[in-house]
């Protein structure tokens, strides 16, 4: 859908070449039926592999019995027990919502609801500043819907700050409305069909309201770990979030149960991660390796309009870690190419390489925003994994004209006070 | 698509790209690009105001020298006030230190202050700010001021300098002072530099001794840049920038971006966009962007080298005798200079093909980008990237467009990749005619495109073909401006075949004062991020006193193809020669990008390889994407390889999802197993 959305911002960049185009509008449901297409090609194929390694398939809900077995109940009631030498909990997370805002369940929904919605979400408000709820927000506001986000704090939690806020900044600039410092208190139906939405404003205490056709809650997802009875088996989680508290081999409280993905306790709540770590953990378990998953340096991407990169420490937490003293930042504002035809604003987009200031720098973190993020920063992972160093990545010769060879031009530290837009071709 | 030879080479003029000059005539032959730098030291006038260098040394590096040594000098120091501190036994009082015009700053004994901390009895934090705000006093009141260690080879090193250059500088050393590791102690607060040398100029941090003969270096030098763009047979000149920004890269990746706009359009249906119209593609709107584009680059690069004050001359260069070039502008007028230091960056120019017809009908690359007209049906000539490009986008846009092609794809390239590359572009509707070479072009019709009869013969029998088109674009490759610059007369050799210069390691002729860089160089990388490297690390070996040198291996490239082509490193052809095929192991995978799922294009096409050497930890010398956004992926792994990447390194890494650039992270299929690479799963 973010896909979607960008096809959208090409074709408005067409006309500035050559492509004779009127402007256009979107069909929620053309797009929705493609991706929902895909996405049932690709449950098929998973289907099929799961076959074609032999590996057993039961589309039953489980909870466990005692540390050794699960019972699975089917759609149609039916029960099943299963037991097994070694159990994996993978049971991931749904999306939360805030059941104490009155209407939130009834009105609302949430990213499990929105990419099989089969009619357009028309005006919506997305509540959350999680990832989620900015890449939501930011594809429905390319499809040219009418999208706010209501955030209660800061964006990206967790995130680089400064790159959290040029996300946002981008993201206004591209039409989506930001309400800081708001959280809804109330969800109402009107007559004719709309949704009443009040919340309150922080820092004023004053209400507000507004009408939505759609309220999408986007406030943080719950781990699947209340309905697994792991009482029964004795394995424990954390009170608070409800995930459960592994060791660095991925093992819960008792020896055999292992936990992998969203639902243990302290890991990134990321797809590759999770794999990687069910593969180490299967090798593990087969006597194959003795390796363990290594948590740090785990690239990501947040895909908002303009998508966010990054690998590595963000600023705050290299400053918090190293002090600032030891801490050498260089940045540069850029322009892709691309954007200069089409006569685009490229305000935001912006590197950041967070580095040790002791020679030779070693890189601590790397921050891209821009187009292809992801697929800029995936290299530059491997670099860092590598043990790179600012001056070796400074040696690698550019591929031009690209946006990752900014990374490799980035010579202005932030320090030095100089300023770091890049000029030239 | 080329590179200039080395950045920001001024050209004829600098006009705006829609006001490109055209015309017919003109000789043919290379532009003349002579860099002419004569260095003179800048003797009792440091700091010299405006630095004039700048052209070959980085943004950020430039500027920050224009910041710190470009400002008006501050007031002469208030005679007899630096002594930092109460004198103490055996000094003398209020010793202007090392302040004697021209005098060698050895610092003979007794030439030294005296910097102690000041009676007792206060508290330590006191004295420390005392401390501060004496040493903060000394750098406010002296244009040069030297923190150093009198046995400290560094420190004389800077002292030197100085007094070669004639500045006055004051001198205080550490280690003649009783408080001196508290001063180094303060130092390092304020600077966040720990050692000696600490140089202040003009009230700002310099740094320490290597970073100050940088800076003093690469300012002062006289910098005078000669270049001039010969129109091409069609008649084509353009502005200040060279290959790279004119005629290559820029406009050709911009024309490519049109193309892929073509692409996205017809995948946007699928993603819900409504429209009904046929949409067509108009050249001369495209063509005007980008040529406005590359007129505001044009005005940039002016203005860098006016605010760098280096001296342009829009002037045909050639050697006539050593140390002096004639410069030959449009009008005819000559003009002779003499230069201590020389470079060569002139760069290349397409080839023709010598046979009927082709300069006075057939366009080159150095024509495409500012046609007046759309080509309309085209014959590309070659398959060189240069030639794949064009057809690529010309496809793309939606014209009828032929390859003629002698033998293989994109020579020196994984010829894998290439071939892939290739079939990519047939499946697109480019055609392919392989093994025939164009003998004749005739024109039948004038016109804004007329009409072209050309006529190829077979290079494997007497077969020959006949076809019409309205433009015929010649990229079977490019020669090297080093003919008719006046080599032969200095003594500067070059390859008679191939027209390059032979350079040693470190960019140099065989004639020492002489140096080359970008496309002309015999054996190196035609590629413009090459040539700018190359030439930023000549100037500091040359005037910075820094010993590293242009790194040729491992240089990523990508061929901006319809279906882009990223690699880094060497081929499998190429490594199979070097490493013999029993030592490699090569992982590969076809790939499907999740935005062509559903857009459901294409599946299988795009393709991944790495190379790998068996006996070196599985280090990984070779890699090659075939995909979208192959230039961004293969970026930041060319970093990675540069660090030593290992297979065992890859499949430690976790990939980022959904993007194409994480299939590398999990290669698993050897080609030597055979086994079946079609992508499954998400």
């Amino acid at each position: 859908m973010h896909q979607a959305a960008l096809l959208g911002g090409m074709i408005q960049d067409a006309p500035h070449y050559g492509w004779a185009i009127q402007p256009v509008l979107h069909d929620w449901r053309t797009m929705a039926e493609a991706v929902q297409n895909h996405v049932k090609s690709l449950n098929w194929g998973h289907r099929v592999q799961l076959q074609d390694r032999k590996v057993k398939y039961f589309n039953i809900k489980a909870g466990f019995v005692n540390e050794h077995t699960v019972c699975g109940v089917a759609k149609d009631g039916k029960e099943t027990l299963l037991s097994a030498e070694h159990i994996v909990i993978a049971t991931g997370g749904r999306p939360r919502y805030p059941t104490h805002i009155e209407g939130a369940l009834e009105y609302g929904i949430t990213s499990d609801d929105i990419f099989w919605l089969k009619e357009s979400p028309g005006k919506t408000l997305v509540v959350g500043a999680s990832y989620v709820a900015l890449e939501c927000a930011g594809f429905l506001t390319g499809l040219g819907l009418d999208t706010t986000v209501m955030i209660r704090s800061i964006p990206l939690r967790g995130f680089d700050q400064q790159m959290s806020s040029l996300v946002t900044e981008y993201m206004a600039s591209q039409g989506t409305r930001f309400l800081r410092g708001c959280t809804p208190s109330r969800v109402r139906r009107r007559p004719d069909g709309q949704l009443q939405v009040t919340w309150e404003d922080l820092t004023s205490g004053k209400e507000d309201m507004g009408t939505f056709n759609t309220v999408l809650w986007a406030t943080g997802r719950i781990p699947e770990t209340r309905s697994l009875n792991l009482e029964k088996a004795g394995v424990n989680v954390n009170p608070n979030s409800q995930k459960i508290l592994v060791d660095a081999q991925e093992t819960t409280s008792i020896p055999h149960i292992y936990a992998i993905g969203d639902v243990a306790e302290g890991r990134p709540e990321l797809t590759p991660t999770a794999i990687m770590a069910g593969k180490l953990l299967a090798q593990r378990l087969c006597g194959q390796s003795s390796d363990v998953m290594d948590y740090d340096n785990v690239p990501t991407t947040v895909f908002t309009p303009l998508e966010y990169g990054c690998v590595g420490l963000s600023e705050e937490e290299a400053v918090a870690r190293h002090g600032e003293e030891h801490v050498e930042v260089y940045h540069a504002y850029y322009k892709p190419l691309e954007f200069t035809v089409a006569e685009r604003d490229a305000s935001q987009c912006y590197i950041k390489m967070v580095c040790l200031r002791k020679p030779p720098q070693l890189v601590l973190g790397l921050h891209f925003l821009g187009p292809n993020a992801g697929e800029v920063t995936q290299g530059f992972a491997l670099g860092i994994k590598c043990g790179a160093s600012y001056v070796q990545v400074m040696r690698t010769v550019g591929i031009h004209p690209t946006c990752a060879e900014e990374v490799a031009k980035l010579r202005i530290s932030k320090r030095s006070g100089l300023d770091p837009t890049v000029t030239g071709c | 698509m080329k590179s200039p030879g080395g950045q920001e080479r001024p050209s004829s003029h600098a006009r705006g790209g829609a006001g490109r000059r055209r015309g017919r005539g003109g000789a043919s032959g290379g532009p003349a690009g002579l860099v002419g730098v004569r260095s003179y030291p800048f003797a009792g006038q440091f700091p010299a105001p405006p630095p004039a260098s700048g052209s070959l040394n980085c943004p950020g590096q430039a500027r920050s020298d224009t910041a710190a040594l470009a400002q008006p000098p501050p007031p002469p120091p208030p005679p007899a006030q630096t002594s930092p501190g109460p004198v103490k036994m055996g000094a003398v009082p209020n010793r202007r230190l090392g302040s004697v015009r021209g005098v060698p700053m050895s610092s003979p004994p007794g030439r030294r202050a005296r910097l102690s901390s000041p009676g007792t009895g206060r508290s330590s934090s006191e004295a420390r700010e005392e401390l501060r705000r004496r040493l903060l006093g000394l750098i406010e009141s002296n244009r040069v001021m030297i923190f150093s260690k009198s046995y400290c080879p560094h420190s004389a090193r800077v002292k030197e300098l100085f007094s070669s250059l004639g500045v006055e500088c004051n001198i205080l050393e550490l280690d003649r002072v009783d408080d001196g590791a508290n001063v180094q102690e303060v130092l390092s607060e304020i600077t966040n530099q720990k050692t000696v040398p600490n140089i202040f100029v003009n009230k700002v941090h310099m740094g320490g001794c290597d970073r100050t003969f940088q800076e003093a270096a690469i300012l002062g030098k006289k910098v005078m840049v000669l270049d001039f763009v010969v129109p091409s047979p069609q008649g084509t000149s353009w502005g200040l920038g060279g290959t790279c920004v004119n005629v290559g890269c820029v406009p050709k990746k911009l024309m490519h971006q049109a193309a892929l706009l073509g692409q996205a359009l017809s995948d946007a249906r699928k993603f819900g966009w409504e429209y009904s119209q046929q949409v067509k593609h108009n050249w001369e709107t495209m063509t005007e962007a980008i040529q406005n584009h590359i007129g505001s680059l044009n005005w940039g690069y002016r203005l860098s080298l006016r605010e760098k004050a280096v001296a342009y001359v829009n002037s045909y260069g050639e050697f006539v005798e050593h140390h002096k070039i004639k410069a030959t502008n449009r009008k005819g007028q000559e003009t002779y200079y003499t230069a201590a230091k020389f470079v060569l960056a002139t760069g290349e120019r397409p080839r023709y093909l010598g046979i009927q017809g082709d300069k006075e009908y057939c366009i080159t690359s150095d024509d495409l980008f500012s046609l007046p007209y759309c080509p309309g049906k085209t014959l590309v000539v070659g398959a060189s990237y240069v030639a794949l490009e064009c057809a690529g986008f010309l496809a793309g846009i939606g014209l009828d467009v032929t390859v003629m092609v002698r033998s293989v794809l994109l020579r020196g390239f994984d010829q894998e990749m290439a071939e892939k590359v290739g079939s990519y572009m047939e499946q697109h509707g480019v055609k392919f005619l392989r093994k025939f070479v164009p003998v004749m072009v005739q024109q039948l019709e004038k016109g804004s495109p007329g009409k072209l009869k050309v006529v190829a013969k077979s290079t494997e029998g007497p077969e020959t073909i006949e076809e019409v088109y309205n433009t015929v674009l010649l990229a079977i490759g490019r020669d090297s401006c080093t003919r008719k610059i006046g080599l032969e007369k200095i003594g500067v050799k070059i390859n008679e075949k191939s027209g390059k210069i032979p350079v040693n390691d470190v960019e140099q002729t065989n004639v020492p004062y002489v140096y080359a860089v970008g496309d002309i160089l015999e054996g190196k990388l035609e590629l413009t991020p090459v040539a700018i490297q190359a030439g930023k690390l000549l100037a500091r070996r040359l005037f910075a006193g820094c010993l590293e040198k242009c790194d040729y291996v491992n240089v990523p490239t990508t061929v901006f193809a319809p279906l882009e082509y990223g690699c880094c490193g060497l081929s499998e052809e190429k490594a199979i020669e070097v490493y013999k095929k029993e030592n490699l192991e090569v992982y590969h995978t076809l790939f499907w990008p999740l935005e062509w799922t559903v857009a459901s294009r294409d599946n299988n096409t795009c393709y991944a390889k790495i190379i790998c050497n068996k006996f070196d930890n599985y280090r990984v010398i070779g890699f090659h994407v075939l995909g979208p956004n192959a230039g961004e992926i293969t970026q930041g792994f060319a970093a990675a390889m540069k660090c030593g990447l290992t297979k065992q390194l890859l499949d430690d890494t976790i990939g980022i999802h959904p993007t194409c650039g994480e299939v590398f992270t999990t290669l698993e299929i050897t080609k030597s197993s055979g086994l079946d690479i079609t992508q499954k799963g998400c």
